[in-house]
């Protein structure tokens, strides 16, 4: 039995696919969390989702963090338990200081949507604990701002951690520039915290979590966080 | 008293910035608009109260480094605009 909350902020569009897909895959509920709630007392798992918090006011993600329901989301951060973060998540979660690095434009300068592959790079977070490194997903990217960038001291730092939980890598496993979609440095489409318990992801799991929706492999990481909760 | 400060967010030098190189490129197809180099940043101007320039500029320049610039990515000047 776990408790997941997904926040919603103003311009939150993900939550209910979200929702579904949790619901959906692990069978444990998942109950909607408007941004101006000032307790996530009660829950196991925290999920931040896509979409345009804030209308993406001043950076994407930039604003979200002097919403109410941060300081909770922080305090679960710093109480081990898994806080997650999707697309637009994993820039709140950076801007809000509980993940390193921040998204430029993509290189591109468009808004990149279609099929990527990932690589599992370490199996120690709520996105990937079960998953053997090495293994390819696929599943979508949908985003203008998912160009992955810290400094050489701070990427140096998170490769050395094994922070990177998944790369963008081609069909065979590759993690070449032509796989990457956004040109995020080292192919990065999801890191940890140093802790462990903090994951984001800039593809969308919950966007392929049934066969309708054109792939099956985003359930192996809602499948991850409910087995987190239960460690 | 209040003072307007004006705010300019830039990317740091060793960020590439891919809208000022679209920028370029784009000009760079009229010879008479060419420009070596683009780099695109952000304005903001505040109006703080305050009682002399100098807090006023202190003040700027938290809102600054807390909110306006992200330090991953952007650097920040404040000026005091005296009129």
């Amino acid at each position: 039995m776990a408790r997941f909350a997904v926040l919603v902020f103003p311009g939150t569009n993900c939550e209910g696919d979200v929702a579904h897909a949790i619901e959906t895959v692990t069978g444990q509920p998942a109950e909607l969390v408007w941004h101006k709630e000032g307790s996530l007392d009660g829950f196991d798992a925290a999920v931040v989702p896509g979409g345009f918090a804030h209308g993406d006011y001043l950076r994407a993600g930039g604003l979200a963090r002097f919403s109410p329901v941060m300081a909770p989301l922080a305090r679960m951060a710093e109480s081990g338990r898994a806080v997650v973060g999707i697309c637009n998540g994993f820039q709140i979660l950076q801007e809000a200081g509980l993940l390193p690095g921040a998204m430029l434009r993509n290189r591109s300068l468009s808004y990149v949507c279609r099929d990527v592959r990932l690589r599992v790079e370490a199996d120690a977070s709520p996105l990937t604990v079960g998953l053997e490194p090495g293994t390819t997903l696929r599943m979508p990217v949908g985003h203008a701002e998912g160009n992955f960038r810290a400094d050489d001291d701070v990427l140096e730092a998170i490769e050395a951690d094994d922070q990177v939980i998944f790369r963008y890598c081609d069909e065979g496993g590759e993690a070449t520039d032509a796989a990457n979609p956004n040109g995020s440095r080292n192919n990065i489409a999801g890191i940890r915290s140093r802790r462990g318990n903090v994951a984001a992801l800039m593809p969308h799991p919950d966007r392929a979590y049934e066969e309708s929706l054109g792939g099956v492999d985003g359930c192996r990481l809602f499948e991850s966080l409910y087995r987190f909760t239960e460690s | 008293m209040t003072f307007r400060v004006r705010v300019l967010v830039r990317l740091r030098p060793s960020v590439y910035d891919p809208q000022g190189e679209a920028i370029r490129k784009a000009v760079a197809a009229d010879p008479r608009l060419s420009a070596a180099s683009v780099r695109q940043g952000k304005m903001f101007d505040l109006v703080v109260k305050a009682d002399t320039p100098s807090e006023a500029k202190a003040r700027a320049e938290a809102i600054a480094s807390k909110v306006l610039a992200n330090p991953v990515l952007e650097d920040f000047s404040v000026q005091v605009l005296l009129d």
